[in-house]
């Protein structure tokens, strides 16, 4: 293994803060706390927590509806994640958004999209403005497979390599859009192919291993960093829980959901690291211990938070309401 | 039963993973229950003994409703299960109301007929009509789609405003009058004047004016009247609140009588510093506009005495009654040749008869003898009126 | 400086691109044809040369993306003006501009805002038949977060692009095709518009033609004419689409006790029925009559000229439905 120590349990860290923190949400969901959609990212942890250590503070990050683990790992806190979720005004978007909208500016992370394939033509104007501006930032874009159907991935692929902007496309094929197989959906399901086809750089990793996402990622973001234009990373993983809270499973089958849980991300990469002795017990006892503490700490955080007084209601539509009538026009 | 989605609201109960007394860890499969979506496995939050399994197949049962007892910690699962043995029956799901349906078609034709008995009315028609207490049923329509419009009403007002205005009138008058008489207490003077000089010097001055410059005689008795109250001001002013207040000025209230009837009393405002001639303009424009309906409120409120000429209508003697607050009233007839003794003959003049009206609560008639008398001597000295 | 310069609509339009261009380096135009070609419409002919690639940027015919990219850059720091060729287009793009310009900042609890102005034409009148004839502009005054305005004279057609570029939220700006010829003498100094109130065109006492866009000079047409039978017409030109400016609608109906709404778009759930519904919310006891509307036929606009004519509001007919509400 060709990690330290540090980065190890950097990486095992975050894992388990997703993980945890997503258990908890499912069981506050049960109980009627988290209402709406909730849509899981158990499984397919090792993703975010590889990509996100190799963006930059300033590059912008766009993502789906499926997005607690990549805001948590950008830097968000449990807490206003939690409060977000369960509609108070601590939340990171005071209740306006819930799980699926997540946004915090400060970390450059721009949500939260529940249209699938929503983000990509914005991601692809953030590139187009930091090219513009002569930066050396860049955007990273995640997205699910179920993307790749949509007119909005090509013609996305197509302006972004027309016009060699600094975008990284990430695709977390999980092989399921929602209830739709990649094999039901796609008459080709190379999904590289298609990004190339576009004349688009594009590679393809095992989204099950950190590692091997992180040393992906770091490849494509210095090539897009460099100028090269835009890159298709696909990540293939699993996602262990149902597409959303309410929803049976008629599509897949039960042993093959068992077959990809002995590929759990966090179990796969902690045998790794106990085997090159770069974690013991107590480590991750540590890290077990410090994350129940923090989720709850952010459960006590979202149940007391308070509500935002409905009169607030109709604020934050406009930036600015019209002027007053009886001021005139200028 | 669990909530796993926010449209879901009951689900229909399938079968148990589990069995009472069997341990369970948090996160296991303990039931299968069918939803809207299809059959959803049911895990557990916490690790305990399921003591007792309530929801029984087949059971359609509401989204927070128990389904199983659970024994966490050091609890015993045989005495929960003992003390929940008579569990009650879950509640019926909920029904829901049956949609109504649709109350009528949606009519996309423009120009519809009255949905009900009612009159066609534009709102701002109907505002108009209660502003103006106008009877709509008696207007007719010729706005927009046949119903009345603002200009109609406006029109039917204008139409029947005489006979509401008299009808108006006459209650006024009778409140006024009804009260004078209530309040009160009059005393009656009355003197004969001989008219003959006054009269006399008219005709000369109008023989040599223009005809729109010839003054009546009801004008120089009006000058009179405002002359000789200075002597005596008591007659000129308000009793209000037990307490009687000078006129501010010698405000004649002229009393005309309208041609359909009823009587307005307008003022002639400081008639005592008026000239003659400004005094004939000021009376002729004022009997035209009262006759027209064209008076000023201001006209109308502030009256300081009432003069009534009954003259032109062949009436010797005025008995009036005081205008409240006022409080007085002159009278004068008409002129009518009459033997007259003068120097100890007797010889034809034209005589009228003043009268004065009083309120004894401000005057008494030793005063009110004063302003007769002097009300002669002026009209004896008619060049002093000028 | 002052005096007057002789300039059509397009021209207008064309300096308001440019005055937006050269005060503000973030500003960068954006659309199908803008460039090589210079504009489908020769909005933005010699721009190109003038601004180069960069600025006057020749996209794909992607609307959703192209659209979607400015609301990206906007929010990544520019001041992106996105043209779309026509509203009928506009709906490939409509995901973007309704699920995300329109939502973002709501969503995202105040964090985020979007200064993005998307131009479109919209609009019949030149027998282009029913997919590239419509005015759908009602639609877009539906979303909360938009700002919806319609230039119907020379002075907006030039100052609302600037003042759009200023707002911190979406503007979609409309221009009606049939007025890309109008011409006239305005100021030659730039004067700043503001793109909240609407504006009376005309002032009158006996009925108020409430309209916008392609059918203000229409609906002045008909005053005209009205004002030789003796009917005096007030003509208001709404210019914001949403918000809309109640106040100066309804002091108008205060006045003239009727109303009648002139619009190109169709009846049913569109923006003369949201007027409708205003006046009769705040004004319902200064109605003399029934509020009154011309608008399109309720039929795709189809090719021919007569049929064409007979579906969007025309001068006599506005002429003709004011009568009605006066007599």
């Amino acid at each position: 293994m060709n990690i330290d120590r540090e980065h190890a349990l950097a990486y095992l860290r975050q894992m388990t803060r997703i993980r945890r923190f997503e258990e908890k949400c499912a069981e506050v969901y049960s109980a009627g706390k988290i209402r709406g959609f909730l849509h899981l990212y158990i499984g397919e942890e090792a993703v975010a927590c590889g990509v996100m250590p190799e963006l930059a503070r300033d590059d912008a990050v766009l993502a789906t509806y499926r997005e607690h683990g990549h805001a948590l790992v950008r830097g968000m806190s449990a807490r206003s994640i939690m409060a977000e979720m369960y509609g108070k005004q601590e939340g990171c978007c005071r209740g306006h958004g819930g799980s699926m909208h997540l946004f915090d500016s400060s970390l450059r992370f721009f949500g939260g999209n529940a249209i699938v394939a929503g983000a990509l033509p914005m991601a692809v104007g953030f590139g187009l403005a930091d090219r513009m501006r002569r930066t050396t930032r860049i955007t990273a874009c995640f997205f699910g497979e179920g993307a790749v159907a949509e007119g909005e991935f090509h013609e996305s692929a197509n302006l972004a390599s027309l016009w060699t902007l600094p975008v990284l496309f990430l695709c977390e094929n999980n092989l399921y859009a929602m209830g739709t197989s990649l094999e039901r959906s796609e008459a080709d399901t190379d999904l590289c192919e298609k990004a190339r086809s576009y004349r688009m750089a594009a590679a393809s990793a095992d989204g099950m291993d950190v590692l091997a996402v992180a040393e992906a990622a770091r490849a494509a973001v210095n090539y897009v960093r460099a100028g090269n234009g835009p890159y298709f990373l696909e990540l293939k993983t699993y996602r262990f829980r149902a597409h959303s809270m309410f929803d049976p499973e008629l599509y897949r089958s039960k042993a093959e959901v068992e077959n990809w849980k002995h590929r759990c991300p966090i179990a796969a990469f902690e045998n790794r690291a106990r085997e090159a002795g770069l974690v013991g017990d107590a480590e991750i006892g540590a890290i077990e211990t410090d994350t129940a503490r923090e989720i709850q700490d952010a459960l006590a955080f979202a149940e007391a938070g308070t509500l935002e007084p409905v009169e607030n209601l109709t604020r934050d539509v406009y930036t600015r309401e019209r002027r007053a009538a009886n001021a005139g026009p200028p | 039963m669990p909530s796993l989605g926010a449209d879901m609201e009951d689900g229909t109960f399938i079968e148990w993973h589990a069995e009472p007394g069997q341990k369970v860890a948090r996160g296991q499969v303990i039931c299968v229950v069918e939803t809207q979506k299809g059959a959803v496995e049911v895990e557990i939050w916490e690790a305990g003994v399921l003591a007792k399994l309530i929801a029984a197949p087949g059971q359609r049962i509401p989204v927070g409703q128990v389904m199983a007892l659970l024994a966490t910690g050091t609890e015993d699962w045989k005495a929960i299960a003992a003390a929940a043995a008579s569990p009650a029956a879950p509640p019926p799901p909920p029904v829901r109301a049956a949609l109504q349906p649709p109350v009528a078609a949606f009519d996309a034709s423009g120009a519809a007929p009255p949905l009900s008995g009612r009159l066609k009315v534009s709102p701002a028609a109907r505002r108009r009509a209660e502003e103006l207490g106008i009877d709509l049923a008696a207007v007719k329509p010729s706005g927009a789609h046949g119903a009345i419009s603002m200009a109609n009403v406006e029109l039917a007002a204008a139409a029947i405003e005489p006979r509401d205005a008299q009808a108006a009138m006459r209650d006024a008058i009778a409140a006024a009058m009804s009260r004078s008489k209530r309040e009160i207490p009059h005393y009656y003077l009355a003197s004969a004047i001989n008219a003959e000089n006054s009269i006399a010097w008219l005709e000369k001055r109008n023989a040599s004016v223009p005809i729109g410059e010839r003054v009546l005689f009801v004008a120089l008795q009006l000058k009179a009247v405002a002359c000789a109250l200075r002597e005596t001001p008591e007659l000129n002013g308000f009793y209000q609140g037990g307490k009687f207040r000078p006129g501010p000025g010698m405000h004649l209230g002229v009393a005309v009588s309208l041609r359909g009837g009823g009587l307005v009393a307008p003022a002639l405002h400081d008639v005592d510093k008026l000239s003659l001639a400004e005094l004939m303009a000021r009376l002729k424009d004022l009997l035209r506009r009262a006759r027209s309906g064209q008076l000023r409120s201001s006209e109308m409120a502030d009256p300081t005495i009432t003069v009534t000429n009954l003259g032109d209508l062949g009436v010797d003697t005025v008995f009036g009654v005081i205008y409240p607050p006022q409080v007085a009233l002159v009278g004068i007839g008409r002129s009518a040749v009459k033997p007259w003794v003068t120097d100890g003959a007797i010889v034809p003049a034209r005589i009228v008869q003043a009268t004065l009206s009083g309120d004894h609560r401000v005057s008494d008639g030793m005063r009110a003898a004063r302003f007769l008398v002097e009300l002669d001597r002026l009209l004896q000295q008619p060049e002093s009126l000028v | 400086m002052s005096g007057t310069v002789h300039i059509n609509y397009r021209e207008a339009l064309r300096q308001g691109l440019r005055e937006a261009l050269l005060r503000d380096e973030r500003v960068f135009l954006m659309g199908e044809d803008v460039g090589r070609y210079g504009g489908s419409y020769a909005v933005s002919k010699g721009l190109l040369e003038e601004f180069g690639e960069e600025r006057i940027r020749d996209t794909p015919l992607s609307e959703s993306t192209f659209v979607g990219a400015g609301i990206g850059a906007a929010l990544n720091g520019m001041r992106p003006i996105v043209e779309v060729m026509t509203v009928n287009f506009s709906l490939l793009a409509l995901d973007q501009i309704m699920n995300n310009a329109a939502t973002l900042r709501h969503m995202s609890g105040g964090q985020l805002n979007v200064p993005v102005v998307i131009r479109m034409t919209t609009g019949a009148g030149r027998q282009l038949a029913a997919q590239h004839s419509h005015s759908l502009e009602g639609w877009y005054a539906h979303i909360p977060g938009l700002r919806i305005v319609a230039p119907a004279t020379l002075e907006d057609a030039r100052g609302m692009l600037y003042t759009a570029l200023q707002d911190p939220d979406p503007v979609l700006i409309f221009e009606h095709a049939s007025l890309l010829n109008l011409e006239g003498e305005i100021a030659a100094d730039p004067q700043s518009v503001d793109i909240d109130y609407a504006a009376v065109r005309r002032q009158g006492t006996d009925l108020s033609l409430i309209t916008y866009g392609g059918s203000l000079m229409k609906s002045l047409q008909a005053a005209a004419t009205l004002a030789e039978g003796g009917v005096s017409a007030e003509v208001i030109d709404l210019r914001s689409l949403r918000p809309l400016d109640d106040s100066t609608i309804i002091a108008s109906i205060a006045k003239t006790h009727r109303a009648l709404i002139v619009d190109e778009g169709w009846k049913s759930g569109g923006l003369s029925a949201e007027i409708t519904a205003r006046i009769m919310e705040q004004a319902f006891y200064e109605l003399d009559a029934p509020v009154s509307r011309i608008c399109g036929a309720e039929v795709p606009v189809p090719y021919a000229k007569h049929l064409e004519d007979a579906a969007i509001p025309q001068v006599d007919g506005i002429a003709a439905a004011a009568r009605d509400l006066v007599k």
